[in-house]
């Protein structure tokens, strides 16, 4: 006999199984619609692969699995797809999600499918993408993709099969278990294969179920895999306690199973590989059982996923006025549900129809006593008391010192509460708040950055501007600077000009000039010569500079003197201004003899010239990189254009 | 038909507040009988008085509060409460300490807090405290058991009981007090077992025990209140065994206070502070042990934690008992132990499923855990 | 030395002030320098509470001078988008009372609202783009602006430099991804509401669906 591990607290609700085993597994008429949710998995929803109109077979892919936690939906029978839209679905919130409406043509024919004769000739991983593509998800009641849970990062050394089935009134793998045993062991010996062989196999069963085990227990003589019987308790079948009762080691916080080298799955789960390997059938159908007092009939069905709700209470004679509340699941863990058309779906296991006797209405809770016995119960070794206590005043922080997010939400606490309080309506509360808190801060975080970058971006810009600004100034500054020096000088040597006498004059006042500035430039010399021997660098440079005055002014003075010499004229003692006048006038004159052509050859003539200028003033602006280059550039290309136009026009004219 | 939309779990066990008091109260009536027997029918006068005054102080504040009555006076804890407190006071004690004491006690110590659940004071020894601080000499008038009484005075049967506790009813008690004086509790009291072990320093525990009348015959905590304390023994194993509270508490506390008489037992000097029978058997300690330190709503949370308080609590009721100035010291120790309560439960909490460790208070990091778990 | 403390009290006891006072005195000043704080922490604890929004309705250019203000003593309820979770955490970080939001900043409200764009009128004129203080809009002059949803705060800042009026403040969908359940009603609300069934009428369908 195997070791087991007691079940840390836990409770003993009465099991109310014996209702619905009486009879085997029933089969049910096709409803009138079928309506297929997207997303009856953990992950992503399928993406739609039909459109509204389509005729499908049984069987075909419906919409294919989105991202890596996904898997797809197939057609439960041959048919129409008449819609696709929102429709209720069973969830807590009673909110409608995008579904695929089916209606039954009646024919319930299959798509061309095959299995593999020797599923050993395949690589894992081509199972596992049959396993993908055939939309199986964990059918305990989770709905992970299977997929997903047998490709982990670490070794599995242990599988697990879960058939505890530990809720009361449920008995969906209890006939499972006795109706097709030899399926289930050979899904696990798939499973095996894809796992790489674990060195233990073990299948949980409680010991309220002695007709599975004896139907299991024939077929694992040949086989390593172990049945283990274990007492009945209260949620010993939740992944985490049965990996602790069967194996005594406990998943780490926040972790998966496979971090410790396990995986856990259910049996139905192993049986819908078995038959999606060996017969290529996608996960259409499930067994769930439908119960309650409110139902004549107690019992097993067969069901295809879609099938409504109401139409599985219908074939129970279910009674209307006798329910108190439609529970999807079990009583510790099922949610109510609304509206009777919502589907079953991949996770449906059991709906319950309780009487008012069964189940009776809740009465208002009193207060806490803290007396402890919710704490006794609970199997994640939580203190419910403090975390109902901290939750009612809404403190996250010490909800998470607490460890909030450790409780599975098996209901054992409430379950035992003396003052009826709803403590597991207090922590999914309290744990979707804090799930949204940490998104809010998430994203507020995100925004912080982003202003923050905002604002270094906006003063690197600031910045960036003033440097270009100032920039901008010096040069013009000295543009200035250098502008306004020309300008003194030429406008000195124009006063020279109009105060120039005679050409003779001119000469001798450039040579005594020339001589005056030869005479500053030796003893300039000679003042640097005896400085040589004891002085200031201060004092070296200045009389350096003044050497290097002299000799400017003496260059110029020569030049002056050989420009006079040169420009020795015939002498029009004319006033410049009237002569520029009589220029202009004899110009004109001229112009106006001109024909056209000769004009336009002379506007050639002017504007070649005009341009040579540009372009060299332009040069110069290039190389020292001044401001005006645009400018001048545009200059240049007006007269470029002008000149061109001439050339054009003249053209015309000599043809 | 409107189907209910409620959260799970759908099922529930049919326990409930109500239930939980109901038998904490029956299982008080082994400990009310003893009580009868040895000292009178004070002790029911008592506890009928503090019942009435209770449900009518709690009506009272509900009332103000602007609650539904009955929804509130149906999970019994005023009851409880008041019949804990009854067991408490002594015998024959004037009516109006019974009236002070049980309004004190609910009004205040319970329902000033917030009521049910919320107060961090247990109300019944809040009640006692307050009277054997404010009304010592009424407090500490415990009539003498039955069988010691000289031979001239009988047993007060009921109706004088009555009168002895409710003066009103005796309107000749009221106009003549000298002559009356064998109406009045004087005549019936004496010191208890206890007090007079406290007050002895000069004889050897066995002379002691020879000469006292208490002690004679070979009894070994006192005549009458060893068997009142194995009433209260029985009563709170009848609890244990239903399960309405976990061992733990009064495991600690009485292990904890034998270990210490055991620690200090001088074989029975003039001096001595006790033997473990004495401390175990005498006094208030069955009735503390199993009515009043698990009083759930008090003391610690977790069970580790409730073996820390009881045990605690051991050590200071028989640290109060030899060296302070009371003779029994289970309502001080327990109102200390209350204040610790807290802190307690901060250091004992237990290890989650999935940690190595116990987180306590500090927290350990996310990380730490997993390494240390895989 | 007994002798000499007992024979001049007033003297001796001035020295042990004295002497104590010194030994305190050290021991402050030392840990006021060894263990000196630079900067005010409590401006980084008050930031990381408000919600990042940008948006102004504070009077405060952004939340960290707002944190800064409430540091330097300015009340704390101005905050809108914070509402009046934010109100009670900052109280409670300060260790002061918690009062209702003060209306004059803006109303409080449940609904996450985003911006939208309407494509079509868009002059690309980059006025919301400067506007918007988290970056959340892209777009350059004289091309189309667009709002990345995903980084939208919902300060609507940008609504009013747009000349042509063009942006929306939409609501957020909620989906089923967004739907979390609800607080159990206290045992006072319960009992106050009470029907003889003793559940309350909201207990039935419909009422616990957001």
């Amino acid at each position: 006999m195997r070791k087991v591990w007691d079940l840390i607290g836990g409770v003993h609700p009465p099991e109310n199984k014996h209702q619905s085993v009486k009879d085997s597994v029933g089969e049910l008429p096709l409803p009138k619609k079928l309506i297929i949710p997207l997303n009856q998995h953990i992950g992503a929803p399928s993406k739609i692969m039909v459109s509204i109109g389509d005729s499908v077979l049984k069987g075909q892919l419906l919409a294919e699995p989105k991202g890596f936690v996904s898997t797809g939906v197939h057609a439960p029978t041959s048919g129409l797809i008449s819609d696709i839209g929102d429709h209720s679905i069973p969830h807590p919130s009673g909110m409608s999600a995008p579904c695929i409406t089916l209606t039954p043509d009646g024919k319930d024919k299959w798509v061309e499918h095959e299995g593999l004769k020797n599923y050993r000739d395949q690589s894992p991983d081509e199972l596992l993408s049959i396993i993908r593509h055939s939309g199986i998800a964990g059918l305990g009641g989770a709905g992970f993709p299977t997929a997903v849970k047998l490709s982990p990062e670490k070794a599995i050394s242990t599988l697990i099969l879960n058939g505890t089935e530990c809720e009361p009134y449920i008995t969906s793998d209890d006939m499972l278990m006795r109706e097709h045993p030899e399926d289930i062991i050979q899904g696990i010996q798939i499973l095996s294969y894809i796992l790489g062989d674990p060195k233990e196999i073990l299948i949980g069963i409680e010991n309220n179920k002695p007709e599975a085990y004896a139907a299991l227990e024939p077929h694992l003589k040949n086989t390593t895999t172990e049945l283990v019987a274990f007492d009945t308790r209260y949620p010993s079948g939740g992944e985490k306690q049965l990996i602790q009762i069967l194996t005594g080691k406990e998943v780490p916080t926040k972790g998966l199973p496979s971090d410790i080298g396990i995986a856990c799955l259910n049996v139905g789960t192993a049986y819908a590989i078995y038959r999606a390997i060996t017969f290529g059938e996608p996960l259409i159908s499930r067994i769930t059982t439908v119960t309650g007092e409110a139902c004549a009939i107690n019992r097993n069905y067969e069901t295809l996923i879609g099938t409504p709700i109401s139409h599985l209470l219908k074939n129970s004679s279910f009674n209307e006025h006798a329910c108190s509340r439609l529970i999807v699941g079990g009583p510790m863990m099922g949610f109510a549900l609304e509206n009777l058309d919502a589907p079953v779906i991949k996770t449906t296991n059991c709906i319950l129809a309780p009487s008012e006797k069964e189940f009776p209405s809740p009465v208002p809770a009193q207060a806490c006593i803290r007396c402890g016995m919710c704490a006794e119960a609970c199997p994640a070794s939580l203190l419910p008391q403090q975390l109902l206590w901290h939750a009612q005043s809404k403190n996250y922080e010490k909800l998470e010192t607490q460890n909030l997010f450790d409780c599975i939400e098996c209901g054992a606490c409430s379950y035992v509460c003396p003052s009826n309080i709803p403590l597991v309506q207090y922590y999914r509360a309290s744990k979707g708040e804090m799930r949204k808190q940490a998104q809010e801060k998430i994203s507020s975080d995100k925004a912080r950055e982003r202003f923050e970058f905002q604002k270094i971006r906006k003063e690197k810009e600031l910045l960036a501007k003033q440097l270009q600004r100032d920039a901008r100034l010096k040069s013009a500054a000295e543009a200035k600077k250098k502008s306004g020096a020309e300008e003194i000088i030429q406008a000195a040597m124009d006063r020279v000009e109009a105060t120039k006498a005679s050409p003779e004059d001119q000469q001798a006042r450039s040579s005594r000039r020339t001589a005056r500035a030869e005479d500053q430039l030796n003893s300039a010399q000679k003042k640097l010569n005896t400085l040589k021997k004891d002085a200031t660098t201060n004092q070296h440079e200045q009389a350096a500079a003044a050497l290097e005055d002299a000799r400017v002014r003496l260059d110029e003075a020569r030049s002056v003197q050989g420009s006079i010499s040169i420009k020795l004229p015939p002498s029009m003692k004319v006033d410049p201004a009237s002569a520029a006048i009589e220029k202009a006038k004899a110009e004109a004159a001229n112009q106006a003899n001109l024909s056209s052509e000769e004009k336009l050859h002379n506007t050639i003539q002017s504007l070649t010239l005009r341009l040579e200028k540009s372009i060299i003033r332009l040069e110069t602006a290039k190389t020292e990189g001044s401001e005006n280059v645009d400018v001048l550039t545009t200059a240049s290309n007006k007269l470029e254009e002008k000149l061109a136009a001439t050339q054009a026009a003249l053209l015309k004219i000599k043809t | 038909m409107a189907l209910l939309k409620l959260t799970s779990p759908h099922a529930h066990t049919t326990q409930n507040t109500a239930h939980v008091m109901q038998l904490v109260t029956l299982a008080t009536i082994p400990g009310l009988i003893a009580l009868t027997l040895f000292f009178g029918w004070g002790s029911i006068i008592n506890v009928t008085l503090s019942c009435i005054v209770a449900v009518a102080c709690e009506a009272l504040v509900m009332k103000l509060r602007k609650r539904p009555v009955m929804f509130y006076l149906k999970d019994y804890s005023a009851i409880l409460t008041a019949v804990l407190l009854g067991l408490s006071l002594p015998p024959l004690a004037p009516w109006w300490i019974a009236v002070v004491g049980v309004s004190f006690a609910i009004i205040i110590a319970k329902n000033l807090y917030g009521g049910l659940g919320f107060n961090p004071f247990n109300p019944a020894m809040i009640g006692y405290v307050v009277l054997l601080i404010s009304f010592p000499v009424q407090m500490t008038a415990w009539p003498a058991p039955a069988e010691l009484y000289p031979a001239n005075m009988e047993v007060p049967g009921f109706w004088h009981s009555m009168q002895i506790v409710l003066p009103i009813l005796n309107p000749d008690s009221m106009v003549n007090i000298a002559t009356t004086a064998p109406n009045t509790i004087d005549a019936y009291t004496a010191a208890t077992p206890l007090d007079t072990f406290k007050q002895n320093n000069s004889l050897l525990v066995d002379q002691f025990y020879k000469k006292e009348e208490f002690f004679s015959q070979g009894r070994l905590a006192g005549l009458g209140w060893e068997w009142i304390n194995i009433s209260f023994l029985l009563g709170g194993c009848y609890l244990l065994y239903r399960k309405i509270f976990t061992w733990h508490a009064p495991l600690g506390m009485l292990a904890s206070l034998a270990l210490c008489s055991v620690i200090f037992y001088d074989s029975g000097s003039s001096t001595s502070l006790g033997s473990p029978i004495f401390h175990l058997l005498s006094g208030a300690t069955m009735f503390g042990a199993f009515f009043i330190i698990t009083d759930p709503v008090t003391s610690a949370t977790s069970n580790k934690g409730r073996l820390v308080y009881g045990v605690l609590i051991g050590i200071l009721i028989f640290i109060i008992r030899s060296w302070g100035s009371y003779p029994d010291a289970v309502a001080f120790a327990v109102l200390l132990m209350n204040f610790a309560a807290p802190l307690i439960d901060n250091y004992t909490m237990p290890r989650t499923y999935g940690y190595s460790k116990s987180r306590g208070k500090s927290n350990i990091t996310k990380k730490e855990d997993e390494i240390d778990a895989s | 030395m007994y002798d000499i403390i007992i024979q001049n009290p007033l003297y001796s006891a001035l020295l042990a002030l004295a002497g104590l006072s010194v030994i305190f005195g050290g021991i402050l000043g030392f840990a006021a320098i060894k263990f000196k704080v630079v900067g005010d922490p409590i401006i980084e604890q008050i930031d990381s509470l408000l919600p990042q929004t940008q948006c102004g309705q504070c009077g405060y250019p952004g939340c960290k001078p707002y944190a800064q203000a409430i540091a330097d003593g300015d009340t704390i309820n101005k905050c809108p988008p914070g509402g009046q979770a934010t109100i009670n955490a900052i109280a409670d970080l300060l260790d002061v009372d918690a009062p209702s939001l003060n209306s004059e900043h803006g109303e409080e409200s449940d609904t996450r609202t985003i911006a939208y764009i309407r494509e079509d009128e868009c002059i690309g004129c980059t006025k919301c783009i400067q506007a918007c203080p988290v970056d959340a809009i892209l777009g350059a002059a004289k091309l189309m602006h667009t709002v990345i949803v995903s980084e939208c705060t919902g300060c609507d800042l940008c609504v009013d430099p747009c000349p042509v009026d063009c942006i929306d403040m939409l609501p957020v969908q909620k989906g089923l991804s967004d739907w979390k359940w609800n607080l159990p009603s206290s045992v006072g609300e319960q009992l106050l509401a009470s029907k003889p069934s003793g559940i309350i009428a909201s207990d039935r369908s419909g009422a616990n669906t957001r």
